[in-house]
């Protein structure tokens, strides 16, 4: 860590709307770890959505829309950090498409692209972190959600840092790097398709024996999740923030509330 | 038709938002010398041209000289239980072949069971061979035959594509008819992806590997 | 052939249901990916290459123009013709004419799916013509009427046993039950039919500009059956399948059964330049090349260019999770999985064809196996937003997302409906954190729990600290 005379830099947090809604223990867990990472923390009350709904579905000037507003709520900030490869990616990559034939806004896209992160890489590879004070115990597979994955590169960084919790133990899964099904609209627009996807990622959870599941996206462990209960599954499903952050206490997401 | 032409032609270019090149340009274009990436190795080329041909169920017997190319076919012959009949191509014809062996230059017809043929060359990168068509190597031998065996000369293994490449462009009368490149016998994974030698092409390709 | 993407989402929960497609999808996954990640893993060249054949894909797409006249040249130097279909109809008409002009009557092919693509059997058939599919994959699915279900392994969905009642149906004689039975089987039967053909009809993986040959690569060899022993020789290929040099293919050769196969290289690559020379003493008198444009000029110069770049490997499809859960027939047309997916909305129309980019999570698996690093999710995110600015996306969709976005402008309001939404929701969870059905969410609680919010959002809980 970067030596404490040097003023911490100013983190916006943005929250993302499956965690402001369904899951703020994420949130918590992710103020936690970038104050002990040596950050200050803000939370812009104006922060809405990034986006990546409108630009998923064809609809550019929507996520245009969205995406000015974003960069105004958080281009003062030196970094942009949030506990989504997802919303990241979409602000890292396609903010910068979106308004590459746009003077005005494509160097503001361009800037805040350039200090967007997403948690866990930004934990890593921008604060340096590789020692966590936190406990958990339990074994837990880790799912590498696609976008953190292809689009932003995350795959070693929460491995290196989920193997600093003292208790527990990771293993892999079979095809860790395939496609869980949820894919925005898509698990509801063909649920059937999405429905075999997210079955085969469950049998394969079940096959390392885990109890605990982990991943760096709601979205993807809103579904899992959501189909493990379904099917009576006591395996706990947790975003890796909380576990890092020593919150993972109770049943996880989709369990009884604490 | 050839105004389907000029019309392809005139969509490609209003595509591009250009007209027909300049000529400096198409000229520039046809000095083009690509340089890509090959594949780096440290294998002996001729070990190596063994090893990948034999990989993909190929087989290869080495001879001291031509001279022992008949008895080296002979051998195959009855190893496979074959009659003693097989297209022969023209160069080799002249080999000491047993006297009860019928055999003529091709083409190969429909119930041909064996044919020996010469080759180009080797390429030691994929371990494949590389086979020109004309009336001293009529293609036909090389695919419609079950058994396909192959007299290659130690010296005729080359490095990679780049120097078979040579070899073609050298060529007085330019390309053939046919270039094949054989990697090993005819197979096919069509049927529940059970690979299965054979399919259409030779089930066994033999190389006669003369020193 | 007839399109039924219409019925994507029909034919993808039928395929859904299918053991045995279920099966085979699996197995194939198993070979094709696994073994591809075995030899790229031994093979440190294989990004650079990726990226230079990216990079040549691309130079010869801006001088397509250039690249077709240097190939026609040569191949009319080594006694070939060269035809210029811009569409389909055209491209048939020529074949057509070629085969009534000698007077043909059986017809054998070598894997083309530019010849699926312009409906050439069904074409060839219509005019009296016996068409033989040498291919053994395309042969099976020949005997059984359906269209390929993957661009390499067209019969991959067939199991043996069904593969044995088509082959005891069409031949007669005793059945058959092991692989190697069918297939010698096969072999014979189409042994006869290489020596009665008068034309042979095959694809070209690449068209070299160089030398004016055209290049198939294939396991069994049946292309090159096809193209010697026939009277005439005709290529059906795509434009954009020029290369400009012997050493500009060598480097494809490098990747492309690396990324479609997973070998190091198929059995035959084959070069024909022209027809037999005077003397030889096999081989096809003519020599013919169909280029077929079809809507392919048009995608030069747009947003979809790059898809221009596509050798058809395969390699997409056999790691898209989409196309392994449903297989290639749902997608209704020629070209299945993402590549598929970019295609026939291109090809055949955005209105046909909505599903096609839509059933996909952007995961972008396909593009990271892509070897000529083609930006598919991209692409059909470009797609999507083709139909939105066309007014083909749906109307319940489209109000959704005007809601979604109305709200989303207006942090207060925002504020609200989440906090509302977090309470009802909360509620609805209770004390086990998770709600069986919404019935406005059908779709997700059919199959699975929604879990609970906590009943404040983040925000609130964190401005009220």
């Amino acid at each position: 860590m970067p030596p404490r005379s040097v003023p911490p830099p100013r983190v916006g947090l943005f929250a993302t709307c499956l965690m402001n809604l369904f899951r703020p223990n994420i949130g918590f867990a992710t103020v936690k770890l970038l104050e002990e990472a040596g950050c200050t923390v803000e939370v812009p009350a104006a922060q809405t959505c990034c986006g990546q709904p409108g630009y998923n579905s064809g609809d550019f000037d929507a996520a245009r829309a969205l995406a000015k507003q974003l960069i105004k709520v958080f281009e003062g900030f030196d970094y942009v950090v949030g506990p989504s490869g997802s919303c990241m990616a979409t602000i890292r990559l396609d903010y910068p498409k979106l308004f590459e034939n746009d003077a005005d806004w494509l160097p503001r896209a361009e800037a805040l692209a350039a200090k967007s992160w997403e948690l866990l890489s930004f934990l890593a590879e921008v604060r340096g972190v590789t020692t966590v004070s936190a406990s958990y115990a339990g074994t837990a597979t880790y799912h590498d959600s696609c976008s953190g994955l292809r689009s932003l590169g995350i795959k070693q960084q929460p491995r290196l840092l989920l193997g600093a919790v003292n208790g527990l133990a990771l293993t892999e899964m079979r095809d860790a790097e395939v496609c869980c099904g949820f894919g925005g609209t898509f698990c509801v627009k063909y649920p059937e398709i999405s429905g075999r996807m997210v079955d085969e990622k469950i049998a394969n959870i079940d096959a390392t024996g885990a109890d605990t599941l982990l991943g760096g996206d709601l979205g993807c462990l809103l579904n899992m999740a959501g189909r493990l209960k379904r099917q009576g599954s006591t395996v706990k499903v947790f975003h890796a923030a909380e576990v890092l952050a020593g919150m993972a206490t109770g049943e996880g997401i989709g369990g009884a509330p604490k | 038709m050839p105004e389907s032409r000029k019309a392809i032609l005139g969509q490609i270019r209003s595509a591009l938002r250009r007209g027909p090149l300049a000529d400096a340009c198409a000229a520039a274009l046809d000095a083009r010398l690509p340089t890509h990436t090959r594949i780096a190795f440290t294998d002996d080329p001729l070990a190596r041209f063994i090893a990948r041909f034999e990989s993909r169920s190929g087989t290869v017997v080495r001879v001291a000289s031509l001279l022992e190319v008949p008895a080296a076919v002979e051998t195959y012959r009855q190893q496979h239980g074959l009659p003693a009949r097989a297209a022969i191509a023209r160069p080799l014809a002249d080999l000491p072949w047993p006297a009860d062996f019928a055999h003529h230059p091709g083409p190969a017809g429909k119930d041909e069971v064996l044919s020996v043929t010469a080759c180009l060359a080797a390429i030691a990168e994929m371990g494949s061979l590389m086979l020109a068509s004309g009336p001293d190597s009529p293609t036909t031998l090389n695919f419609v035959p079950d058994h396909h065996l192959i007299v290659l000369h130690e010296a005729q293994i080359v490095r990679d594509f780049e120097q078979a490449w040579a070899l073609l462009r050298a060529r007085p009368e330019g390309l053939p008819r046919a270039t094949n490149i054989v990697s090993g016998p005819s197979r096919t994974g069509d049927i529940e992806l059970t690979i299965q030698l054979g399919a259409h092409g030779p089930r066994s390709v033999h190389v006669i590997l003369v020193r | 052939m007839k399109i039924s993407s219409p019925q994507f989402k029909e034919k993808s929960v039928i395929a859904l249901a299918d053991p045995r497609l279920r099966q085979a999808l699996g197995q194939s996954r198993k070979g094709f990916v696994n073994k591809r990640a075995e030899l790229v893993g031994e093979l440190p060249e294989f990004e650079r290459l990726r990226d230079e054949a990216r990079d040549l894909k691309n130079h010869v797409l801006d001088n397509l123009d250039h690249y077709l006249e240097r190939y026609e040249a040569a191949v009319t130097a080594a006694g070939g013709h060269v035809h210029w279909a811009r569409d389909a109809e055209e491209a048939r008409c020529i074949i057509l004419n070629i085969c009534q002009r000698v007077n043909a009557k059986t017809i054998t092919k070598g894997k083309t799916m530019v010849s699926e693509e312009i409906g050439l059997n069904e074409a060839l058939e219509a005019g009296g013509y016996t068409v033989v599919e040498t291919d053994l994959g395309e042969y099976i699915i020949q005997l059984a009427h359906e269209p390929p279900s993957h661009i390499i392994a067209p019969a991959i969905h067939k199991t043996k046993e069904q593969v044995s009642e088509l082959f005891e149906a069409a031949h007669g004689g005793p059945r058959k039950s092991s692989v190697a039975d069918l297939v010698t089987e096969a072999r014979l039967v189409l042994r006869d039919k290489y020596f009665q053909a008068d034309v042979g009809i095959t694809g070209g993986n690449f068209l070299v500009a160089e030398t004016g040959s055209s290049i198939i690569v294939t396991n069994e060899g049946n292309g090159d059956l096809t193209q010697t022993l026939a009277k005439v020789h005709i290529v059906t290929s795509g434009i954009e399948r020029i290369v400009p040099t012997l050493e500009d293919v060598a480097l494809f050769l490098r990747i492309l059964a690396r990324s479609a196969t997973g070998q190091e290289t198929e059995t035959y690559t084959t070069l024909s330049t022209g027809p037999r020379r005077p003397d030889d003493v096999d081989g096809p008198e003519e020599y013919h090349v169909v280029l077929v444009d079809n809507g392919r000029s048009k995608m030069l110069g747009g947003k979809f260019q790059d898809m221009l770049r596509c050798i058809r490997c395969g390699a997409c499809m056999n790691h898209c999770p989409v196309y392994g859960a449903i297989g290639g027939h749902a997608y209704g047309w020629v070209y299945p999985g993402p590549m598929g997916a970019v295609l026939t909305p291109l090809f055949v129309g955005l209105d046909a064809t909505y599903d096609l980019p839509n059933a996909c999570t952007l995961n972008g698996r396909c593009e990271s196996v892509c070897p000529v690093r083609i930006p598919l999710p991209q692409l059909l995110r470009e797609l999507r937003h083709m139909q939105h600015q066309q007014g083909i996306r749906p109307q319940g969709e489209q109000r959704a997302l005007g809601a979604w976005r109305f709200v989303a402008e207006r942090p207060s309001l925002y504020q609200f409906a989440n906090r509302l939404a977090a309470r009802v929701l909360g509620r609805l969870g209770g004390s086990k954190g998770r709600i069986a059905s919404l019935p406005f969410a059908r779709a997700w609680t059919d199959s699975r729990d929604m879990p609970a919010p906590e009943g404040k959002t983040f925000l609130e809980q964190w401005q009220a600290r």
